[in-house]
């Protein structure tokens, strides 16, 4: 039997479960690319917004989405890709950037719009770290090398 | 005002050229930090080229998929300029082509962000975001080839020779242009104001009075479009509808 009668709340708590594929200790909710939830007659849509265009992780988040609802008994979703406006990193949520730090990534950060040298060690917290590339293992990142703990890491780019 | 049909194809297919043309370097950048920047800007490139094949598919209707328009059209149905086929020569003509390209795409998408039709205006918004990193990672590199080595100076001089003759028809109106309301010419001069000043830090100057070949927009192409459409549209040619 399908479950029309859930909040939206309910719904949001359930693609809380969801994670991105490339960078697991951040939910599609942490990310900010879940957009809209709606019940439409006995059809739940589902809007999300792709980060970057080419992002090869949009498919598999659509069908993550899908089997999570499924599993708690929603099985007629639909769900809706929208562009505008853009993403931007500033949808990300605050627990989401702490997250992504304690995995060793640097998260988004507003005094490096433009990647350079100075971005924060997320091992030792040192400013002391130069900018080795602004495209870094996926689209969103940056790889950067810490020259105190020596370790290569990401950023997370403001975008 | 709507655009047309073969503007949106213009578009995507320009981005899906040059995608597939970037994609060669994958496993073969000349260091790994590179392979992967250059890789990633294919990647964004196909996702541009994505969004426009999906929103072309919807213009056309009929079931039409953005698979369809990618690897069923032939030839002389591709409407990107000829700049994009043109193989993809060592790093510096890479690099050149990208940020001659790339500035081009930025100074238009600016342009298109405030366009009537509100699908191709979302999509240039959207893209722009990922255009302004390819401008800069590629004028550094124009930059630093040209002002480095005697041998990254003549690397990038030779490919500034052969690659000049195919940016003129960036700025060639094509009647899908303007009936979609976009006058490419008003970009021109401000894309070479745009080039020039990363070509003076670079210490090289823009050739003038080029001859500028053209024809990508009419669909007459360079021998080099057939094999690149070969190899790219083989499976879905040999197989069709596979999926993975």
């Amino acid at each position: 039997m399908e479950k029309i009668t859930d909040t939206i709340e309910s719904i949001y708590e359930i693609l809380g479960r969801v994670t991105d594929p490339e960078v697991p200790v951040l939910t599609i909710l942490d990310l900010g690319i879940v957009r809209n939830v709606a019940f439409k007659g006995d059809e739940l849509i589902v809007t999300i917004t792709s980060t970057y265009t080419g992002c090869p992780a949009m498919d598999m988040i659509a069908a993550n989405i899908r089997m999570e609802l499924a599993a708690a008994g929603y099985k007629n979703v639909r769900i809706e890709q929208s562009i505008r406006p853009a993403w931007t990193t500033d949808w990300m949520s605050e627990a989401g950037k702490e997250k992504l730090k304690e995995y060793g990534i640097a998260p988004p950060d507003k005094r490096f719009t433009i990647p350079e040298d100075g971005v924060g060690c997320p091992r030792c917290g040192s400013n002391n770290t130069r900018l080795v590339s602004e495209f870094g293992s996926t689209a969103c990142k940056a790889l950067y090398q810490c020259r105190d703990c020596q370790e290569p890491f990401d950023f997370f780019k403001c975008h | 005002m709507k655009a047309t049909l073969d503007y949106i194809l213009h578009l995507a297919d320009n981005a899906l050229i040059l995608g597939q043309r970037n994609a060669e370097w994958c496993g073969h950048g000349p260091v790994l930090e590179q392979d992967i920047a250059i890789s990633n800007i294919s990647l964004d490139l196909i996702g541009q080229a994505r969004s426009f094949y999906q929103y072309a598919a919807e213009l056309k209707g009929n079931g039409t998929t953005e698979d369809d328009l990618a690897y069923l059209r032939d030839e002389r149905q591709f409407r990107n300029i000829l700049l994009v086929e043109q193989p993809k020569g060592d790093w510096a003509f890479t690099t050149l082509r990208q940020f001659l390209f790339s500035s081009y795409q930025q100074l238009l998408f600016q342009k298109l962000t405030t366009h009537d039709d509100e699908r191709l205006a979302a999509i240039s918004e959207k893209t722009l975001k990922e255009v302004n990193y390819h401008v800069r990672w590629s004028s550094e590199w124009v930059i630093r080839l040209g002002d480095g080595t005697e041998e990254s100076r003549s690397r990038i001089l030779s490919a500034l020779a052969s690659i000049w003759t195919y940016t003129g028809e960036m700025f060639m109106p094509e009647s899908f242009e303007t009936a979609s309301g976009i006058v490419v010419t008003d970009l021109e001069t401000a894309w070479k104001e745009k080039i020039k000043t990363s070509f003076a830090e670079a210490n090289i100057d823009a050739p003038e009075n080029t001859f500028m070949r053209s024809g990508g927009k009419k669909g007459i192409h360079s021998e080099h479009l057939g094999f690149i459409l070969a190899e790219m549209q083989y499976l879905q040619r040999s197989y069709p509808g596979c999926e993975w």
